[in-house]
């Protein structure tokens, strides 16, 4: 066990203190020692009443409820009105070049709309973030639930199942794999989405801690705002994928079997 | 024989009426969304939504603005070389990721605390760091999409059946030319679907960095600088220049999916 950690992890402190030597040694504005950031951090940060600071109180906290609110948002969106469409199969011909095309925008092109529409604020973020993400996962419950397997479908319907058990039951888990697909591409685009719009349309957040260090060039603020936005990211992929395994397990199992 | 062809002609002509029903029912798709659009904003239902032809003929008129075409050019000219770049750099450490394990799990801790960074955070950081602003654009166009390009390479080439390279190595080939003649061209479909996902990534990094350099041109410099406008014409220009978007990345997506259909039909059929 610890032999398997060790032999993993041996190369970040390694990386770290090489960093350290290699920062000092060029003495580049740019790029500060990593001791540096992490003082910069703690003193920021991390030196409140309790661990955190006001500062982190009052911008981490807006953009986590924004980031996770507004994905929330996007996956009930996407996925209601992605399997309503995909199990509407007339439809298909119709809407697939408009989704296709939506899906094309590049999402960060949205943010003018919407600074356009709202100036400043939570909106800003929250239609942005939403409309960014929302296609891929349209895209891929539109796909998943166009292809249940009719044999399932069909029992389905002989044993007169239903609607809503024929939706929760058979439909939603067998889109499922397809779904997960397009909500994992979501969640590195909300966080990339918040950022943005934050640096651009807001006078909170992470991102726009990120703006202000910027417009001071304080570099080691810009690397410490780098660091927890990097964190983030990694702890939103390890929560997502640790549910990915608990609701498609059941899934491999079926499909090992059968 | 002249059964079989004329079957095979009939079986053509049916595909096609097929598919021609299908361009039909996709037109009338886009043109009931593009009534319905133009409904909503003349009966007064989304009085801050420009209406679709008002969009539409603005969209057109930019074709014939040279600011825009040269803040798109600009745009594409930064996706154009920073793509070929990610490749270059992504290619070779996938292959060396992928075939060599101990690197492989050396690094794993490193590559799984780089990837999540929303690479857009890195943005400021860029913009000091590197000079002119192109600079920073193309290096950060680089990093983000080279990752897929890494990620897919990674496991392509771990995809390879070892029966192949296992062959080749008994043959008397070196590690060398079993991955130039076997893992490579093995891989190289998912090596692809990587590309085509950085395509994808390339812009939305463009348009980002733009928003934050004013005078660097670009789609995202002339969005943000419609956007700076009053009002309803504000609006026309920002829906306006979202259809180009759109209209490129769409562009973009189908020739890469087309040609790598194409390339590896072998492996669709």
């Amino acid at each position: 066990m610890i032999r398997t950690i060790v032999k993993r992890l041996w190369l970040v402190p390694v990386v770290l203190v090489a960093w350290e030597l290699a920062t000092t040694a060029a003495a580049n504005p740019f790029f500060p020692p990593p001791m540096l950031i992490a003082s910069r951090m703690y003193e920021m940060w991390f030196s409140g009443p309790f661990l955190l600071t006001e500062e982190a109180v009052d911008n981490f906290g807006p953009s986590l409820v924004r980031v996770v609110g507004s994905w929330g948002a996007a996956v009930v969106l996407g996925v209601g009105l992605g399997v309503a469409l995909g199990r509407t199969a007339w439809l298909a011909d119709y809407i697939d070049p408009l989704v296709e095309f939506g899906r094309a925008v590049p999402p960060p092109a949205m943010l003018p709309v919407f600074l356009v529409l709202f100036q400043m604020g939570t909106q800003v973020q929250v239609a942005t973030i939403v409309f960014g993400i929302i296609w891929p996962i349209l895209l891929n419950s539109i796909d998943g639930a166009r292809n249940v397997d009719h044999l399932q479908t069909d029992t389905a319907t002989v044993f007169g199942l239903p609607r809503h058990l024929r939706l929760f039951r058979i439909i939603l888990p067998a889109a499922s794999p397809k779904i997960f697909a397009g909500l994992r591409l979501s969640v590195s685009l909300a966080l990339i989405l918040m950022v943005i719009s934050e640096l651009k349309g807001s006078t909170d957040g992470i991102g726009y801690l990120l703006s202000v260090a910027s417009s001071n060039a304080d570099m080691p603020a810009i690397w410490a705002g780098v660091v927890v936005l990097g964190v983030l990211g990694y702890a939103f992929n390890s929560l997502f994928l640790l549910a990915e395994r608990r609701v498609l397990t059941w899934h491999r199992g079926a499909r090992g079997t059968a | 024989m002249t059964a079989t062809t004329t079957l095979a002609r009939g079986e053509r002509l049916h595909l096609s009426r097929a598919r021609l029903g299908k361009l039909v029912r996709h037109v009338i798709g886009v043109a009931a969304f593009l009534l319905l659009w133009e409904l909503a904003g003349r009966t007064g239902l989304l009085t801050w939504l420009p209406t679709a032809s008002a969009s539409l003929a603005r969209a057109v008129g930019l074709a014939f603005d040279p600011a825009f075409l040269g803040d798109l050019l600009s745009t594409l000219t930064a996706a154009a070389i920073g793509l070929p770049l990610a490749v270059l750099v992504a290619v070779p450490l996938g292959l060396l990721l992928g075939t060599v394990p101990v690197v492989e799990e050396m690094t794993r801790a490193i590559v799984e605390f780089l990837r999540p960074i929303p690479s857009v955070a890195l943005i400021p950081l860029a913009l000091f760091a590197f000079q002119p602003e192109i600079n920073a654009k193309v290096a950060l166009i680089v990093y983000a999409s080279a990752w897929p390009i890494l990620i897919n390479t990674l496991y392509g080439v771990r995809d390879v059946d070892p029966v192949a390279t296992e062959t080749l190595r008994s043959f008397g080939f070196g590690r060398g030319s079993v991955i130039m003649r076997v893992s490579l061209p093995s891989a190289a479909p998912f090596i692809f679907t990587g590309i085509r996902l950085a395509a994808s990534i390339t812009l939305i990094l463009a348009i980002s960095v733009e928003y934050f350099v004013g005078g660097a041109g670009g789609i995202g410099a002339f969005l943000i600088q419609a956007s700076t406008g009053i009002g309803a014409d504000a609006m026309v220009d920002v829906i306006a220049t979202l259809m180009w978007a759109g209209a490129v990345g769409l562009a973009v997506n189908t020739v890469l999916l087309r040609a790598e259909r194409r390339l590896f039909r072998w492996r669709f059929s």
